[in-house]
């Protein structure tokens, strides 16, 4: 019974990847959380990274996100609503989509090069804007793509019911359209926030990094994700429980949005 | 906002990714001139990457990095895409949904998590470890590989499942009809089905793994040297570009603008080659 014993083997390797793959996500928040929650004090939340906490870090990680998806998010859902409700067939948006996804998946490091030749070298050093242009060219695509394919599940039928009613075209999209993937398109503005709150190489000298507390996005700006790559290089053990405190908040919040986003939101669906 | 205004801004917005590609080209390109003019095709080969003392001048060559990448790239590969497989074939055919659900959310949050935390439990976890087992010195192109393909497995094993998932149930029960096991139809329905699915997802996982900064960074042990053996340290062009770039000068910037180049151009035509020839985007 040979076949029967090699279908054995195949499932039983097949199940062991999902065990191996498992293990991974719980060997990592296992070590996150044991490393991170013994080293987060009241202090962490309160101080300012020149002081041994991540105040400043969270506040300046998070405005930098912000800012850039208030930039992103509209433009990435006014292309998506071109390609699919404008331009939906035409060669030009065929081209647009294919390159909108070559732009999703460019390596991050080389988005922070670009922005560093336009908007730090040009304007004399790191600056929070330049941290911000550059997340927010990661997020654009990612938005283009959801909001495409989110609206293309909307049914015909409810654009021609618009039409029918005498509806002007950007009427429709706005009042009936775009309303009716609005669960959709608000899991992907969650998901891709959750993807650039989480980035670090894009920032390195965009935004590089500041120990202090500031709002003043045209100097260098304080990121959660750079400090964790400084401090957890850094020999001495204080930096080292720094690290692993923000390692393990930026993992809880960004696991958290991906819960919400893809779990909360679609089931009240 | 009248209609015609709001068809032009979303033209517009359209466009942006457009300009936002050549305008990345078209930047690196220039900036990347003097360190093409100055080393040409050689550059690929050289494996010197030395700054006079003046911080003018030097000789810089693009070997290291290059080597780097592909190496740490070709063991994450080697790695994920069986695991890849694997937990592909274990959610579509093997788990029951009150198994399959919860699996199916792990292996999403495990995508979802930064890849700096990746590096960092890698560099106190999982370094270790390979250092017992492999020898060496814990970082470098081993643990580099083995943490990228930890990486790029979940992002890998959701898209070969949704390829596979799109096998239709005809098919597979006309399969088992005939009386083939599970592994004959995944071989021999799912697989052949899904194909283009499949290798999809490794290309463009494997874009992912060139392009990966962070989680190597951590791990490789950004040292200018080719490595001997498996275990030892090297560097690639984003861990390089990472370290180095902002405070290089002159030529040598004009290098690293070189290598982000490169780097661009290559992940350009791995990712364009993905979504064309083999998951050919369905447009309804």
């Amino acid at each position: 019974m040979h076949r029967l014993i090699l279908n054995k083997i195949v499932l039983v390797l097949s199940t062991l990847s999902a065990v191996i793959g498992i293990s991974f996500l719980f060997w990592i928040l296992a070590t996150l959380t044991y490393k991170g929650v013994s080293s987060i004090h009241w202090s962490t939340f309160t101080n300012d990274l020149v002081e041994g906490g991540i105040r400043n870090l969270l506040v300046g990680q998070f405005t930098m996100a912000i800012i850039a998806s208030v930039v992103a998010v509209p433009i990435g859902m006014m292309a998506g609503i071109y390609l699919r409700e404008y331009g939906h067939g035409s060669k030009l948006a065929s081209v647009i989509r294919n390159l909108s996804d070559v732009m999703m998946s460019a390596p991050s490091i080389v988005i922070g090069v670009f922005v560093f030749a336009l908007f730090v070298d040009p304007f004399g050093g790191y600056n929070g804007w330049a941290g911000i242009i550059a997340l927010a060219i990661m997020m654009i695509p990612i938005i283009i793509s959801t909001t495409d394919n989110m609206l293309s599940l909307v049914p015909t039928e409810l654009r021609e019911a618009g039409m029918a009613l005498g509806g002007s075209k950007h009427k429709i999209i706005l009042q009936i359209v775009v309303k009716a993937a609005k669960v959709g398109i608000t899991t992907g503005v969650l998901l891709s926030f959750a993807r650039i709150i989480g980035e670090t190489a894009p920032l390195l000298f965009t935004s590089a990094n500041n120990q202090f507390f500031t709002m003043d996005l045209t100097e260098q700006f304080p990121s959660l994700t750079v400090s964790i790559y400084n401090l957890a290089t850094y020999p001495d053990s204080e930096s080292r429980e720094l690290a692993w405190a923000a390692a393990f908040i930026l993992t809880m919040i960004v696991l958290f949005i991906n819960l919400i986003g893809r779990y909360a939101i679609r089931n009240k669906k | 906002m009248s209609g015609k205004l709001f068809r032009n801004f979303s033209f517009l917005s359209a466009t942006l990714s457009f300009f936002l590609l050549v305008g990345i080209f078209a930047i690196l390109f220039t900036y990347a001139q003097e360190a093409m003019q100055e080393f040409g095709f050689d550059f690929l080969l050289s494996e010197t990457w030395e700054a006079d003392e003046d911080d003018e001048g030097g000789i810089f060559g693009g070997y290291i990095p290059i080597i780097g990448t592909l190496l740490s790239t070709l063991i994450a590969m080697t790695l994920a895409v069986p695991l890849a497989m694997g937990i592909a074939i274990f959610l579509t055919e093997i788990a029951s949904d009150t198994i399959g659900k919860p699996v199916s959310i792990a292996i999403e949050l495990l995508a979802a998590i930064p890849s700096i935390i990746y590096g960092m439990w890698g560099l106190f976890y999982f370094a270790p470890i390979v250092q017992s087992v492999f020898g060496g010195n814990g970082v470098g192109l081993l643990t580099a590989g083995m943490v990228l393909a930890i990486m790029v497995i979940p992002f890998m094993a959701a898209i070969s499942r949704d390829a596979m998932n799109t096998t239709p149930l005809v098919l597979k029960e006309s399969a088992y009809a005939m009386g083939a096991t599970k592994f004959e139809v995944i071989k021999d329905v799912i697989m052949p089905y899904s194909k283009g699915g499949i290798i999809g997802s490794i290309i463009l996982s494997l874009g992912r793994a060139l392009g990966e900064t962070m989680a190597v960074a951590f791990l490789i042990g950004s040292v200018m040297s080719i490595p001997g053996s498996i275990t030892d340290p090297t560097t690639s062009i984003p861990v390089l570009l990472a370290n180095n770039f902002a405070e290089a000068q002159d030529l040598e910037m004009s290098s690293m603008y070189f290598l982000a180049l490169i780097l661009f151009v290559v992940s350009f035509i791995i990712i364009s080659v993905a979504k064309f020839y083999f998951l050919g985007r369905k447009v309804k």
